[in-house]
């Protein structure tokens, strides 16, 4: 079943058509030609596919694109706004990947997480669940960040990567 | 994954209506545990309607000082909520030790509580698996072990229910509210999944398109002293070998309430009521931990490839109630 749908992604607005079946990873890679987001395993286990959904981070590869319709997507491609964005800067700076595979999914979803954090959510690695104040040490960032998988395992640099932003 | 039509409901009896009519429609919510077993052919509609605005998304005090949690709202949001991380700190733990970020997101209150069972076979269409085609004959009897069940299983069906929020929530009393083509009805918590028996292939108590609406919460009283405590092969992101939800209140140096539930051992989330019976009045120790987590394991009937979990959830409960203990002292 095709149906119609409109997605702003990075900035733009699009009108597409698509099978119900097309994930929202599927359409943007498939037909917006967004390749930014990566398909690591299309089951949710390894956060190569994270979007920024309605400003919240996701999953793209388990969102059906119908479900979503009306949303508003960034990448990480979009994160850049003329200039690098200062995660991406840090994960140069860091070298925090091998391959890159894995990387505008670690970017998106650090991303989301620094805004997760800022917004008092805490974390699995929290010890005072009630604190508002969030400190990202190492441990808060890898237990937050334990959604994305890096195959090449780069974590040693890359959870350096995003305390610094996070620590700016 | 088989092509399928996809709605957006409106109205909460238009949907009941169409699940009771459709044997081929299922309720969409989030999608990260539907979505994946679809694309793995584990299960095949051919309609999906979409719930997510049909059931509230919003955490509302109860007139008794409860809490209900609407069906949508999502797992992050439940977990981060202040009310919750004060009064009942035991669910934000639990959510919190689940899935990841992303996927906690997306994730629902009902979606959480009916997500499917991990077990490799049930994921596997091309291996026999009770709880997919009934009578087919179970592949982890001679199988993989590791995440199955030690309590209440049956010969037919050794699966775990992978949800750590439904441990917290069979610790605390919760209660689910379900909307169904007769009426709206309640349902403990603990009584909302089912024990296999004979027919695995039902994973709940609920009727055919009944939906959840909501969970309520009792007043806190001694959640305000709970922890969750999840043992698992890596230090996060993956499902739970053992887990203990437990609340503890102690007077006197002596156990006035005990709540305790145990996931990743049975079919259901496993309300350890021997244990509790065994600490209430006990001395607050660890020699009663021990006596309580013994009495409540003496059902245990491990298989060859799990035997493990019988004294791993032995000492994660005793460590638990330890931690509570301390946190009274
Ligand atoms: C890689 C990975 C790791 C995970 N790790 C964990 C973990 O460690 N611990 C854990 O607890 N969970 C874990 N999960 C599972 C996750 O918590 C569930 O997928 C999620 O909670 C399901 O919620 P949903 O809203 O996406 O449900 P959906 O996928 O939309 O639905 C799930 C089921 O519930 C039904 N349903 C949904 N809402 C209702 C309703 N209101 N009334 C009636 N029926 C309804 C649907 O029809 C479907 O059958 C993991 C998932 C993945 C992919
Ligand atoms: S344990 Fe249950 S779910 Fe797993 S293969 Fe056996 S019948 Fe299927
Ligand atoms: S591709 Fe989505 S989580 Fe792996
Ligand atoms: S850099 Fe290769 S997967 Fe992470």
């Amino acid at each position: 079943m095709d149906l119609e749908i409109e997605l702003r992604v990075d900035g733009t607005e699009h009108r597409l058509t698509v099978d119900t079946r097309t994930t929202l990873l599927d359409a943007l890679r498939e037909q917006l030609g967004n390749t930014s987001p990566k398909k690591g395993c299309d089951h949710g286990q390894c956060g190569a596919c994270t979007l920024l959904l309605d400003g919240r981070r996701v999953l793209g590869c388990l969102a059906p694109a119908v479900a979503h319709q009306g949303a508003d997507i960034v990448t990480a491609a979009g994160l850049a706004d003329g200039e690098l964005h200062p995660l991406q800067q840090s994960f140069i700076a860091h070298d925090a990947f091998q391959c890159g595979y894995c990387t505008p999914g670690q970017i998106v979803s650090a991303a989301g997480m620094l805004q997760e954090a800022g917004a008092g959510w805490p974390s699995a690695a929290a010890k005072d669940l009630g604190a508002t104040d969030v400190v990202l040490d190492d441990e808060e960032i890898a237990e937050r960040m334990s959604g994305n998988l890096c195959r090449c395992a780069a974590y040693a640099n890359i959870v350096p990567a995003i305390a610094e932003v996070a620590h700016r | 994954m088989r092509p399928f039509r996809y709605e957006r409901a409106d109205e909460v009896s238009a949907a009941v209506t169409t699940l009771v009519r459709d044997p081929e429609a299922a309720y969409l919510a989030g999608g990260t545990n539907l979505v994946d077993l679809m694309r793995l052919e584990v299960v095949t509609p051919e309609l999906l309607i979409d719930i997510r605005r049909l059931t509230s998304d919003r955490i509302e005090e109860l007139p008794d000082g409860g809490l209900r949690i609407g069906a949508a709202v999502p797992n992050s949001d439940l977990a981060a909520d202040p009310r919750v991380r004060r009064r009942y700190p035991v669910l934000s733990q639990a959510l919190l030790s689940g899935a990841s970020g992303q996927l906690r997101n997306l994730a629902t209150t009902g979606g959480n509580l009916l997500q499917r069972t991990r077990c490799p076979y049930f994921q596997d269409i091309t291996t026999a698996c009770n709880k997919r085609t009934p009578g087919a004959g179970c592949s982890a009897m001679e199988g993989y072990q590791r995440d199955m069940a030690i309590l209440g299983a049956s010969p037919t069906c050794v699966a775990t229910h992978p949800s750590d929020m439904a441990v917290a929530l069979a610790a605390l009393d919760a209660v689910v509210t379900v909307a169904g083509p007769a009426s709206e009805r309640r349902i403990r918590l603990t009584e909302l999944h089912r024990l296999p028996e004979a027919d695995p292939e039902r994973d709940t108590v609920l009727a055919r398109g009944e939906l959840i609406t909501g969970v309520e919460l009792p007043p806190p009283h001694s959640a305000l002293r709970s922890r969750y405590r999840k043992v698992r092969d890596r230090a996060s992101y993956a499902f739970a070998l053992i887990s203990v939800a437990a609340a503890l209140e102690v007077t006197d140096g002596a156990v006035r309430d005990a709540r305790i539930a145990l996931g990743g051992v049975a079919h259901k989330p496993w309300r350890a009521t021997t244990a509790e019976a065994t600490l209430r009045g006990a001395p607050a120790t660890r020699e009663s931990f021990l006596d309580a987590a013994a009495a409540e394991l003496s059902a245990a009937r491990p298989l060859p490839g799990n035997a493990f979990k019988v004294p791993l959830a032995r000492n994660t409960m005793v460590a638990t109630l330890l931690e509570l203990l301390e946190e009274a002292r």
